[in-house]
C-alpha cells in the first residue's frame, strides 16, 4: 500500500499523513484562469464541437418540429391509450427531473457539507441540472393536450371564475419543478458573475466584452461583494437543500397519491429521491469523462473527484435496490391482491423484460464500483454511468407505464407501445440538452474558477506548513 | 518597492481623479495592508481580489451583513402568501369539495407553502446580494485601468476613494507604499463617452411604454362586446367545421349558413293542403268541428290524455287547475314573471271552437310558449279532444251521470 507505486498525478488514496491534493499539476491562479477561460477563448474553435453541435441541434429541432406536429394534430400522435394515459411523456419528465438531482446535491448539500471537492465539478454539474430541468418540463407541458391553455395551471383571476385545485399533487408538481427551476437559475448565475466577470476583463473583443460585461452586472471583486455573495451562496445553498430533497418527493406524490396498485405507497418519495440522485450522478460521469479529455481539465477535475461520484453512485445504487426490495416485501405483506399481482406482473408479465433491465442496471452493475479500478479508469467508469441511465429510464417506464397497463379492473387491461413520435420526442429531448450543454461548454466558464482558486490557495498554505 | 508613483501608466484621457489604487503580491500582504488602511481611519475603500480571502472581513472590519434577515422576512411573506392564497382560492372563493377532502388543511397545502417560501427566499436572496453590495453598476472608474483586469485572474488590490474625508492623494500612496504595493495608479471618473449611448436609453423607453400596448387591446377586446364573431387561433371545441344556425359562411351570396326554402317547395311530409287539420282555421274562422281525418274515439282520447300528461300538466296541472309543478315552483319562489296558467275549464276557455285551442298549442297564446313544433297535428287535435272531455268533467251535473249511479246517490 504505497503510494510510491501510483502515478504521479493520482490523487486518489488516502494517506492520513498527507491530505491528497484536489487540484493536480502545478497549477498557480494565472494558470488555472488560463485553463478554463482559454476553452471559451479559444480563436479557432474545433471543427469536432461544430459537427457535434451540427448533431445535436438537428436533434433538437426535430424535437421542436415533433412538438408542433404534436400540437397541431393532438396527443394521439403518442402511444398513449386508456388506461395508460401517462406513458412515455411522463416517463421522460420523471427521468430528465430526476437527472437535474445531481447539479443541486454537487452545489447545495456537498456546500453545507464543506466538501471542497465539489467546486471543480458544480457548475457543470448545475448546468446540467438547468438544461435537465429545461427538458423536463417540455413534456407535462405538452402533454396536457391543449397547450395554448397551460397557463390555466396557473393561479390567476380569470373570466371562468375557477381557481386550480391545491390538493392535488398534480399542481404541487407545477410548483416544485417551477420553483426548482428558478432556483437553480438563480443559484447557477449568481455563483457564475465572478468568473463572467474574468472573461469581461480578459476578452479582446467588444461584443464579447459587452456581453460578458452586461451579465457580470460590474463585478470588481472587492471584499463587500463577496462577503454578500458568499452568504447569499450559503443561504442559496440551504434553501436549495430543501429542494434536492423535495422536488422528487413532490414528483413521487403524482404517483404515490393515487390509488393505482404498484403507485400507492408511502416509500415513494425517499425512494424516488435516492433514484434522481443516482441518475444524476451517473448523468455528470457521463458528460464529465469526455469534457475533461476533450477540454484538457484533467488538472482541475481529478481521477478523486470521479472517484468521489463513482462512490455516490454506489451508496445510492444500494439504497435504490433496497427500495424495490421493499417495495416487493411490502406488496407481499400487505396482503393485498392487487398490490401482489402488481409485483408478479412487473416482474413476470409482459413487460418483464423492462423489469429485469431495470435490476441488473441499477442493482448489479453497480456494484462493480467495489473495485478501485472500475472507480478510477474513465473508460470502464462511463460503461456502468450509461448503463446506469439506462436502468433508471427503464425503473420510470416499470413504474409508470407497466402498473397502468394492468390496474383493479381486468376489462380495461391493454398495452401499451410507443409511436415514432413518442421515440423520435425521446432521442429529440437528448438533442436540445446536449445543444444547450454545447452552447455552455462554448461561452460560458466551465469550471468555478473562484471557487476553485479559494481550494488552491487553502492548499498552497497547508502546503507551505509542512 | 518596487514600480513607484512616477513611472506609473498615466490613462489617455483622465478625468477627475476618482481614487487610488494598489497592487499586492499576495493575500497575505493584501490583509495586512487592509487593517493599515482601517486603521489609518479610511471610510471609503475597498480590497479586491479574485477570490474570497480568509480573514479579509475582519481584516476590513466588514460587519455581517444583514441579508439573512432580508431573507427570513422574505420567506416567511411567501409562507404566509402560499397560505392564504390556498385558502381564499379553494375554501372561500371556489370551494369545491374533491375525493371528500377538507376545503382547508395544513397537510394538503404544505408542498406549495414550502415551495413558495423557498421561491420567494431565493429571489430576494439573489436581488439583496447584488444589491447590497452596489451591483449592477456597470460603469466604473477602475473598470478604465487596464491594470485592475487581472482582479479576476490573479492580483489582489485595495482601491481608496478619492471621496473619502481623509483622501490625500500623497499620503495615501505613501500609506499604501509602506505596506508593500507592488504598483500604485491613480484612476478617474468614467468617461461620458464610454458609457451606455443615449440611443439605447430611448430604444428601452419607447419600448416599455409600447409594451402593455398589446396587453392593453386583448383585455380590451375581451370586455367589449362586438358585432363580428370572436378571432379563433385554435379550435377547441365550441368550434367545429360544421354547418351551424345564426352563422356566416362566405360560399352563399347572402353570407347565411342557413339556407332558406326554395320558394314554391313543400319539405317531405309537409303538405299542408288540409288546413283545417294542419291550422285548425277555415278562412279566417276557427273551425268548431274536428277535421274528418282525426278520428273522435277513446282511443284518441286516450293518446291525448298521454300527451297532456307529458306536455300541459306540468304547468297547467292534471285536472286543468292550473297548479303544475313548474307553477308550483314558481309562485313557491314567488317569480315576479311568472303569469299563472288559466284554469282550462274557465269559462272564456271552455266555450271556444276547437280550432282555437288546436291554435293555442300550436302557436301559444300570450305568455304560453308555441307547442306547434314539438307535437304533430295529430297529436294536437288528440290533446284538443282530451281537454273537451276535461272541460266537461269540471261542470258536470249529477243528471251527467248513468241511471244507476243517480239512484244510488237519491237512495243516501
Ligand atoms: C310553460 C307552462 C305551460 C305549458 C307547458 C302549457 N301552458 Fe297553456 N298556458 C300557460 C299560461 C301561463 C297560460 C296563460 C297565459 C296568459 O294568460 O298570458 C296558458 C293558457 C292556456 C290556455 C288558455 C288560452 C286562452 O285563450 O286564454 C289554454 C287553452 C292552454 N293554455 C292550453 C294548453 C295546452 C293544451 C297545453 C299542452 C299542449 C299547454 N297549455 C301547455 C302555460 C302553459
Amino acid at each position: 500500500m504505497s503510494t510510491l507505486t501510483l502515478p504521479l498525478d493520482d490523487n486518489t488514496t488516502n494517506d492520513p499523513k498527507h491530505r491528497a491534493p484536489l487540484i493536480a499539476g502545478d497549477q498557480s491562479l494565472e494558470t488555472l484562469t488560463d485553463v478554463v477561460s482559454g476553452i471559451v477563448e479559444q480563436p479557432v474553435v474545433p471543427r469536432s464541437w461544430y459537427v457535434a453541435f451540427a448533431v445535436s441541434s438537428a436533434l433538437a429541432a426535430m424535437f421542436f418540429a415533433l412538438i408542433g406536429y404534436l400540437i397541431f394534430t393532438g396527443v394521439g400522435v403518442w402511444g398513449n391509450n386508456s388506461p395508460v394515459f401517462w406513458a412515455w411523456d411522463i416517463v421522460n419528465f420523471v427521468f430528465w427531473v430526476g437527472i437535474g438531482h445531481a447539479g443541486t446535491l454537487i452545489s447545495a448539500i456537498l456546500l453545507l457539507f464543506r466538501q471542497k471537492w465539489r467546486t471543480s465539478i458544480n457548475r457543470f454539474a448545475e448546468a446540467m441540472t438547468i438544461f435537465a430541468v429545461i427538458c423536463a418540463g417540455v413534456y407535462p407541458g405538452v402533454h396536457i393536450g391543449r397547450v395554448w391553455f397551460a397557463y390555466w395551471l396557473a393561479p390567476y383571476p380569470n373570466h371562468m371564475t375557477l381557481w386550480p385545485n391545491f390538493r392535488s399533487p398534480l399542481l404541487w408538481d407545477v410548483f416544485a419543478v417551477s420553483t426548482y427551476f428558478t432556483v437553480s437559475l438563480v443559484f447557477w448565475y449568481l455563483g457564475m458573475i465572478p468568473d463572467l466577470a474574468t472573461l469581461r476583463d480578459r476578452t479582446q473583443s467588444p461584443l464579447r466584452r459587452a456581453l460578458y460585461g452586461l451579465f457580470s452586472v460590474g463585478w470588481r471583486g472587492s471584499a463587500r461583494q463577496w462577503h454578500r455573495v458568499e452568504r447569499g451562496s450559503l443561504i442559496l445553498a440551504s434553501l436549495a437543500t430543501g429542494l434536492v430533497l423535495s422536488v422528487h418527493s413532490v414528483v413521487s406524490f403524482d404517483f404515490a397519491v393515487s390509488q393505482v396498485p404498484g403507485w400507492h405507497t408511502t416509500i415513494f418519495p425517499p425512494y424516488f429521491v435516492a433514484g434522481a440522485i443516482f441518475s444524476g450522478f451517473a448523468m455528470v460521469v457521463t458528460l464529465m469523462v469526455p469534457a475533461r479529455a476533450y477540454f484538457g481539465l484533467k488538472d482541475l477535475i481529478t481521477v478523486r473527484h470521479l472517484d468521489n461520484m463513482n462512490k455516490i453512485i454506489l451508496a445510492t445504487s444500494c439504497m435504490v435496490g433496497y427500495a424495490y426490495g421493499v417495495e416487493v416485501f411490502i406488496a407481499w405483506y400487505s396482503g393485498v391482491h392487487y398490490e401482489r399481482f402488481a409485483f408478479l406482473n412487473r416482474a413476470f408479465g409482459p413487460y418483464a423484460p423492462y423489469y429485469w433491465t431495470m435490476v441488473t442496471c441499477n442493482v448489479i452493475v453497480p456494484h462493480l464500483f467495489w473495485f478501485r479500478k472500475w472507480r478510477t479508469t474513465p473508460a470502464l467508469m462511463v460503461i456502468v454511468a450509461v448503463l446506469v441511465n439506462v436502468g433508471m429510464w427503464m425503473e420510470r417506464f416499470v413504474i409508470i407505464g407497466i402498473s397502468l397497463t394492468r390496474g383493479h379492473l381486468p376489462s380495461s387491461w391493454r398495452m401499451y407501445a410507443p409511436t415514432w413520435v413518442d421515440i423520435g420526442m425521446f432521442i429529440g429531448s437528448f438533442g436540445l440538452f446536449m445543444t444547450l450543454f454545447l452552447l455552455f461548454c462554448r461561452f460560458l466558464p466551465m469550471v468555478a474558477m473562484a471557487e476553485v482558486k479559494t481550494v488552491l490557495v487553502h492548499e498552497e498554505s497547508h502546503a507551505a506548513q509542512h | 518597492m518596487t514600480e513607484t508613483t512616477k513611472n506609473s501608466t498615466t490613462p489617455e484621457s483622465p478625468g477627475t481623479l476618482a481614487g487610488i489604487v494598489a497592487r499586492f503580491e499576495t493575500p497575505e500582504t493584501l490583509i495586512t495592508a487592509s487593517r493599515a488602511v482601517r486603521d489609518a481611519g479610511f471610510r471609503r475603500w475597498d480590497a479586491h481580489s479574485p477570490m474570497p480571502v480568509h480573514g479579509l472581513d475582519e481584516a476590513m472590519g466588514i460587519r455581517l451583513t444583514i441579508l439573512p434577515f432580508i431573507v427570513l422576512v422574505a420567506g416567511l411573506t411567501g409562507g404566509a402568501v402560499g397560505l392564504l392564497m390556498q385558502w381564499y382560492t379553494n375554501a372561500v372563493d371556489y370551494p369545491q369539495i374533491i375525493s371528500g377532502k377538507p376545503l382547508f388543511s395544513l397537510p394538503a397545502n404544505i408542498p406549495v407553502v414550502f415551495e413558495l417560501v423557498v421561491l420567494f427566499s431565493a429571489l430576494t436572496t439573489f436581488a439583496g446580494a447584488l444589491l447590497l453590495s452596489g451591483l449592477p453598476q456597470w460603469f466604473h472608474g477602475l473598470f478604465a485601468n487596464r491594470a485592475f483586469h487581472r482582479v479576476t485572474s490573479d492580483a489582489f488590490f485595495i482601491s481608496i476613494d478619492a471621496r473619502d474625508a481623509k483622501f490625500h492623494e500623497n499620503e495615501v500612496r505613501r500609506l499604501l507604499e509602506s505596506q508593500g504595493a507592488v504598483s500604485i495608479d491613480s484612476y478617474y471618473d468614467p468617461i461620458k463617452e464610454r458609457q451606455i449611448p443615449t440611443l439605447i436609453y430611448w430604444a428601452v423607453a419607447i419600448l416599455v411604454v409600447l409594451a402593455p400596448i398589446p396587453v392593453l387591446l386583448i383585455a380590451w377586446a375581451r370586455e367589449v362586446p362586438s358585432s363580428r364573431p370572436r378571432l379563433t387561433l385554435f379550435m377547441d371545441m365550441d368550434v367545429q367545421p360544421k354547418y351551424k344556425a345564426q352563422n356566416e359562411s362566405p360560399l352563399f351570396v347572402d353570407n347565411r349558413e342557413e339556407r332558406p326554402q326554395v320558394p314554391g317547395s313543400v319539405p317531405r311530409g309537409r303538405l299542408d293542403n288540409d288546413t283545417k287539420f294542419v291550422y285548425g282555421k277555415e278562412g279566417d274562422n276557427w273551425v268548431r268541428t274536428f277535421p274528418e281525418s282525426v278520428p273522435v274515439n277513446l282511443e284518441t282520447m286516450q293518446r291525448g290524455r298521454e300527451r297532456f300528461t307529458i306536455y300541459c300538466a306540468p304547468c297547467h296541472g292534471q285536472s286543468g287547475d292550473g297548479d303544475g309543478l313548474v307553477s308550483a315552483r314558481a309562485s313557491q319562489r314567488m317569480e315576479a314573471n311568472w303569469v299563472p296558467p288559466v284554469q282550462l275549464y274557465a269559462t272564456a276557455v271552455r266555450f271556444q271552437p276547437v280550432g282555437q285551442l288546436f291554435g293555442t298549442i300550436s302557436n301559444g297564446v300570450r305568455k304560453m310558449p308555441a307547442y306547434g313544433s314539438q307535437i304533430p297535428p295529430a297529436d294536437r287535435w288528440a290533446i284538443v279532444l282530451y281537454l273537451q272531455a276535461l272541460q266537461r268533467s269540471q261542470s258536470g251535473t249529477v243528471d251527467d251521470l248513468p241511471e244507476e249511479v243517480r239512484k244510488k246517490i237519491a237512495a243516501h
